[in-house]
């Protein structure tokens, strides 16, 4: 297959991210929360705290705690998940706490947690992904200090193809080398906080891969500071 | 009025202005000549001071606030009062303007009372509490809302004009903790209830502009409507 008849199922450009949905504020008994979609994978996260953290023999006396829970309902998919943790949300939840770490400044909270709940209400692949995004929003309509907000997009490699925002069709590649998917998490700076990778790529190939990621950041920033600036906007109402 | 026009909301890692012109605030962090916002708020600058005002999220306790909290314990030597904060608060007998017997303290606060006071120190171990001034210690009568605690300046206004004018027009009494929770006592239970819907209409409208007239307005429409 050449690059001319390389063709994604939806039609869409390689680099081109599926539409971005963020809103801010959504969940009234939360401190913080939002939610964040790409096209119909949609998560919200509710941030609660710092508060103090409980049990106490988990308080950690030098710096405040970050806490993330992953969680997907169980109508999210087409097939009816059984509810409740499971090994891939466990590995999701704690995969979620790195990403973020690096921005969260929360040293000074000590003996605190900071609660971190996202939930994916639809799923078709990015899953994780859109999670962290509004992660990020929702820590910082908490009030929560951070040096920036993450951005994080998954990228894939569909035979030799490069794309940006898989599905789950695309997911299920078979043709040629099949299907990597590889989601990475870039901070303010244009750092990698998380990079995940599962299959086969050349270095060259990853290189793109992260310039790929940082021309779809843009995009997906924008979209956060929209949603956060937005908010005055809406309780004016 | 002029800084209403720099107000501006900014988001974290957000560039508020370069160069060396300014210093930074609280809610703000300087990285190489630029000055960042590191907390989600409205960014104001006032005499070269750029600091960023929270928008949302859990209350903050800061020295010389008063709050108003409820008494959870009782230690030997004081209160442990919950202020809706992390960290623990206490309230030390030797901060209260009255002899006080050792092994009566229930005397002066029981468990459940609900109690105005400032804040006197932070440190590591958690919060100091103070009852020393005028107008505060125990709340006995009326009732107390909770609000959003960054909504509070709102509430205040100006030099506490908001306030004031909910006062005069409500005939309550009203104490307003910056941790979010206000007490209201009035003569009539109407009144409390008046003041009530007045703050909570407040609540509402947080982001608009000369919200005291706005109010003045809005007190004459419920004053004929009632009528």
């Amino acid at each position: 297959m050449t690059k001319e008849t390389f063709k994604r199922p939806d039609g869409r450009k390689p680099n081109e991210l599926r539409k971005i949905t963020a809103k801010v504020g959504i969940i009234p008994n939360a401190d913080g929360s939002a939610m964040f979609a790409f096209g119909d994978t949609i998560a919200i996260a509710a941030v609660y705290g710092p508060k103090k953290m409980h049990p106490q023999h988990a308080q950690n006396p030098e710096r405040g705690t970050l806490r993330c829970n992953y969680n997907m309902i169980s109508f999210s998919v087409t097939e009816r998940i059984r509810p409740g943790p499971n090994r891939r949300s466990t590995e999701i939840s704690k995969i979620t706490e790195w990403a973020l770490q690096p921005v969260v400044m929360i040293d000074e909270f000590q003996g605190n947690v900071v609660d971190v709940h996202i939930n994916v209400l639809q799923a078709n692949a990015s899953t994780r992904c859109a999670g962290i995004n509004a992660a990020a929003m929702a820590l910082a309509h908490a009030g929560i200090p951070m040096k920036s907000l993450v951005q994080s997009v998954s990228i894939g490699k569909l035979d030799k193809h490069l794309v940006a925002d898989l599905i789950k069709e695309e997911e299920d590649w078979e043709e040629g080398e099949g299907a990597t998917d590889i989601p990475i998490t870039l901070t303010g700076e244009g750092k990698i906080s998380h990079i995940q990778l599962d299959g086969k790529i050349s270095r060259k190939q990853l290189n793109e891969a992260i310039e790929l990621a940082k021309e779809a950041s843009k995009e997906i920033y924008e979209a956060q500071k929209k949603a956060l600036k937005d908010i005055e906007e809406h309780d004016r109402k | 009025m002029t800084d209403e026009h720099m107000r501006k909301v900014v988001i974290p890692g957000e560039v508020i202005f370069e160069g060396d012109d300014y210093l930074p605030g609280e809610g703000t962090q300087k990285k190489g000549n630029e000055i960042v916002a590191i907390r989600y708020g409205l960014a104001e600058e006032s005499k070269k001071l750029v600091k960023v005002i929270p928008l949302s999220g859990v209350y903050l306790p800061r020295r010389g606030n008063v709050v108003i909290g409820k008494v959870e314990n009782i230690t030997f030597n004081g209160w442990v009062i919950d202020i809706n904060t992390p960290e623990n608060s206490f309230l030390s007998l030797m901060e209260v303007p009255r002899y006080v017997n050792k092994d009566d303290l229930e005397e002066v606060f029981m468990i459940g009372d609900m109690v105005v006071a400032k804040i006197n120190s932070i440190n590591k171990r958690g919060i100091d509490l103070t009852v020393k001034l005028k107008g505060l210690g125990r709340l006995d009568k009326g009732i107390i809302i909770h609000v959003n605690p960054n909504k509070v300046p709102r509430i205040i206004g100006k030099e506490g004009s908001m306030i004031s004018l909910i006062k005069d027009e409500t005939k309550c009494r009203i104490t307003v903790g910056q941790n979010g929770l206000i007490w209201i006592n009035g003569d009539k239970v109407e009144d409390e209830l008046f003041a009530k819907k007045a703050i909570l209409h407040i609540t509402e409208r947080s982001f608009m502009s000369g919200l005291t007239d706005e109010m003045k307005k809005w007190f004459e429409e419920e004053k004929a409507k009632s009528k």
